[in-house]
């Protein structure tokens, strides 16, 4: 192991399946210079302390010249500007703020609210079409699909270009996995990112014209009193939550089928207690967060933390999955009790960039579990550990077959 | 080891008292539960009620999108108690170890914690208080009334007082499309709690939202009409003002009446404990049997100077119940102070207010990140070199930043580079806090300066 630096180890596909124990490891130095230049900080109170910190970066543009980062966001494209993922205030905050308008309050608080029906008649049809099937993958068949029906439908996009936008989500993300050519991996993620960007514009225009009760049709309409997206913030916003709303919800659904798999009683509790999803999904979100790790962070001066030096310009990994499992936070970390009462995980992050859609994802994760839970009779893992997607950040199983007995009636 | 035995003993089968069913005494009955307190336990509240949240009655409440009805505190786990709801404590029977009640009843207890809580103060000329369309807002009765007389379109609304509670019924009236005046005594909104700079912010946001905002006034005299309803304010300008209803929101006043004569050390101020929650007497001499949590509490805070802090804040409120209910039940070596660092926020005009640590001590500020002109700050507060607090314009998710440098004593100016930086230099300004001898009802924070040590032998409580 210590022949082998830590950033290599963590983008290493042999640890995807059980990165727990290397993050153990690495939390014996919470602030550690890894050999690549990155810094990584692995323990809970310095991780959330960084994410309050008005002293650290989003923007990648903070970053010394000379510096690089073996993982890079999605944000870094120059055909089209960061979206508020991967800016600072004050443009994070009039960003996020008018992208906040149509989907949450203080101006539309019914919004998530509203879509339960629509959540939950989705995943019934997604288990019905499970009738008659001995075997079916988590993935493909269930934790993919439902959050793309929801968040196209929630931001207008028709479900029938999902097979053309997959590609090009999937290569906006090119830089959350490891490569082994870099400037080839930036330019497919541009590429991707800018085609996407081009296709939503399109959308935008037609939405602008017959405005319908979705997000594009809001941004492209909508005049506020701190006024409205540009045709571009419009587009790098939708971009981001068409990504967002792809890739995290399908790993907490995904991590959580798996995680109930792996301890049958809490999946008989929720079977009989629908109203422990709640409180399962938020120690799900500290167990097995979706997102493992913030890797776009830079110092705008040097700063202090736990006896060391995270140096002016220098990136910064924050590992929130680690985090998560800090014994000095959690006690007894690494047990999945869903009956914990003190919860306060870093599975959305912390501070101004607390992720944007948490209250949709929350919702799904509770009816989508709830639904699973329910509905499959005796379900068990055909392959455990499942096989793991390539990307260390946005972190879950590529597939997850289960064999079950049919099902319950809805 | 008599001493142990003794709290065991009293852990299993002792009697507690709380006095007023609020915030902290709900959740210090539920701690004591939560630590395995499991005598009996008594909660008397004059209120009605169950225990209910007070944040949302000058917020959601007013606005209409929550009824009154609907604020009851979430429970955090069965108390097993007796309620003595809609029963006031008139008196306290120390000799005895007895809680007097309004009905004349007595309820006897080993250890008593007093979370009585803040009353509005009340219009000082009686007859002209009682004139229908005079109004407080404290209690869930208080805004049934006021809702309802909001719902009845007036005309315009009168607000005596641009505290912070004054402030968010003239931003809900506003938002319901109401015309509303308010009459400060002081320069500026808020500037009691937060200083003239960002008052000045605060004036600029309540003008912007079409409040017709007139500092440097007081209400001289409310006058009715012959069927005894309001009329008209006369202001001390010399001018009038036709309002169908008035809002008195001068602050707050501890309730403390019940325990005149009892040999406490409780006066308007509140009553003085140490920071463990315990009850000091009138000599200064601490007891060991009284206990006091939440808004009527004040407390030394070694982070300020060992100066007692009186706080009228939520998160005090269940901060200090658990540690006084974690201290009633535990031996002296396990006993724990009270360290939390003040902080509250505040929603008024589209923007959400936090401030953390003890604004009302500074002499300067700095603005560290954003614009007061936009309404849209953090402001550092300094006293002889050190930040003591920060008060945050929709900024709040950066507070804990500062709570840390607050903690950490860091030094003021601070001279860090933060996201966000206004241009221009950044030097500190005057916070501009109205001199403390002039009659105000603005700080939430009361600042007296008594430390623990200080003798006092002559400490004569004013009736609250």
């Amino acid at each position: 192991m210590p022949s082998t630096s830590p950033v290599r180890q963590i983008l290493d596909q042999s640890n995807r399946a059980d990165p727990y124990p290397l993050y153990a490891e690495l939390r014996r130095t919470p602030v550690l210079r890894d050999e690549s230049g990155v810094h990584l900080v692995t323990t809970y109170w310095e991780i959330r302390g960084l994410l309050e910190d008005p002293r650290i970066s989003s923007d990648v543009r903070s970053r010394a010249p000379g510096t690089s980062s073996p993982l890079r966001g999605a944000a870094e494209d120059e055909t089209l500007p960061p979206a508020f993922i991967g800016l600072d205030p004050p443009e994070h905050d009039r960003l996020r703020r008018l992208a906040m308008r149509p989907f949450g309050p203080p101006h539309s608080p019914r919004r998530i609210h509203d879509m339960r029906g629509e959540l939950t008649r989705t995943v019934s049809g997604l288990i019905d079409a499970l009738d008659g099937r001995q075997e079916f993958d988590v993935v493909d068949d269930f934790a993919y699909p439902f959050p793309v029906t929801v968040i196209c439908r929630l931001l207008g996009v028709p479900k029938a270009d999902e097979p053309h936008f997959r590609v090009l989500v999937d290569a906006a993300l090119a830089g959350l996995r490891p490569t082994e050519d870099p400037a080839e991996q930036l330019r497919t993620a541009q590429r991707g990112r800018h085609e996407l960007g081009q296709y939503l514009w399109g959308l935008t225009e037609e939405h602008r014209h017959h405005p319908g009760d979705d997000m594009l049709s809001a941004w492209a309409t909508d005049s506020g009193p701190h006024g409205s997206l540009s045709p571009i913030e419009l587009v790098s916003t939708a971009v981001l939550l068409l990504i967002a709303g792809h890739e995290t919800t399908v790993n907490l659904v995904t991590n959580g089928m798996l995680t109930l798999l792996r301890h049958p009683e809490e999946l008989r509790r929720l079977r009989d207690a629908p109203e422990t999803a709640p409180a399962l999904v938020e120690e799900l979100l500290r167990y097995e967060p979706p997102v493992h790790i913030l890797p776009q962070r830079s110092p705008l001066e040097d700063i202090e933390i736990a006896g060391t030096v995270l140096p002016k310009g220098e990136p910064v990994w924050l590992l929130l999955a680690s985090g998560n499992r800090d014994p000095k936070r959690f006690p007894d970390p690494d047990r999945f009790d869903p009956t914990r009462e003190d919860t306060q995980h870093l599975g959305f992050g912390y501070g101004i960039h607390h992720c944007f859609g948490a209250p949709l994802a929350r919702l799904e994760a509770h009816i989508a579990l709830t639904g699973l839970a329910r509905r499959l009779r005796d379900p068990r893992l055909v392959a455990d550990p499942p096989p793991y997607r390539p990307s260390p950040v946005l972190r879950g199983p590529r597939h997850l077959a289960v064999a079950f007995d049919g099902l319950e009636a809805p | 080891m008599v001493a142990d035995s003794a709290v065991r003993a009293f852990r299993r089968d002792g009697r507690i008292v709380i006095v007023g069913a609020s915030l902290a005494g709900l959740r210090a009955a539920e701690h004591l539960r939560e630590e395995g307190f499991g005598g009996s336990l008594t909660l008397v509240g004059d209120e009605p009620y169950e225990p209910y949240d007070r944040p949302p009655l000058s917020k959601q409440v007013l606005l209409g999108q929550v009824l009154p009805q609907d604020t009851d505190l979430p429970r955090r786990r069965a108390v097993d108690a007796r309620w003595r709801l809609g029963t006031a404590a008139t008196g306290l029977d120390r000799e005895n170890r007895r809680v007097l009640l309004a009905d004349g009843d007595a309820v006897e207890y080993d250890r008593l914690l007093i979370t009585t809580g803040v009353r509005s103060r009340p219009w000082p000329q009686e007859s002209e208080a009682s004139l229908d369309g005079v109004c407080v807002l404290r209690t869930r009765d208080d805004t049934t009334r006021l809702t309802r007389r909001l719902a009845g379109r007036p005309r315009r609304i009168l607000v005596i007082g641009a505290g912070f509670t004054g402030s968010e019924i003239a931003s809900a009236c506003r938002e319901r499309g109401l015309e509303v005046t308010v009459a400060e005594r002081g320069p500026a909104p808020l500037v009691g709690a937060l200083g003239g700079v960002v008052g000045t912010a605060a004036a600029d946001l309540q003008r912007d939202h079409g409040v017709d905002l007139r500092c440097g006034i007081t209400v001289t005299a409310l006058e009715g009409d012959p069927a005894g309803r309001l009329r008209r304010a006369h202001l001390s300008d010399g001018s009038q003002l036709d309002a169908d209803v008035a809002v008195v929101a001068l602050g707050a006043v501890r309730n403390t009446g019940w325990l005149e004569g009892t040999g406490l050390a409780a006066g308007p101020r509140g009553i003085a404990c140490d920071a463990g929650c315990r009850a000091f007497d009138i000599h200064g001499i601490v007891t060991d049997d009284i206990f006091a949590a939440g808004d009527v509490a004040r407390t030394p805070h070694p982070l300020f100077g060992y100066q007692f802090l009186s706080l009228e804040h939520w998160g005090n409120a269940v901060a200090q119940a658990e540690i006084a209910a974690h201290n009633m039940i535990s031996p002296g070596t396990e006993r724990r102070p009270h360290l939390w660092t003040p902080a509250f926020w505040s929603a008024q005009f589209g923007v959400t207010v936090k401030s953390v640590g003890v604004p009302s001590m500074a002499d300067e500020l700095v603005v560290t990140q954003g614009s007061l002109a936009e309404r849209r700050f953090v402001a550092a507060y300094g006293h002889q070199g050190r930040i003591i607090a920060a008060v945050g314009f929709d900024q709040a998710k950066w507070m804990g930043f500062y709570q840390r440098l607050i903690e950490h004593a860091a030094p003021f100016p601070p001279s860090f580079h933060a996201v966000d930086r206004p241009g221009g230099g950044q030097q500190p300004v005057p916070a501009r806090f109205p001199d403390p001898a002039l009659p105000s009802h603005g700080p939430t924070v009361t600042l007296t300066g008594h430390s623990p040590s200080e003798r006092r032998v002559v400490f004569t409580p004013a009736p609250a």
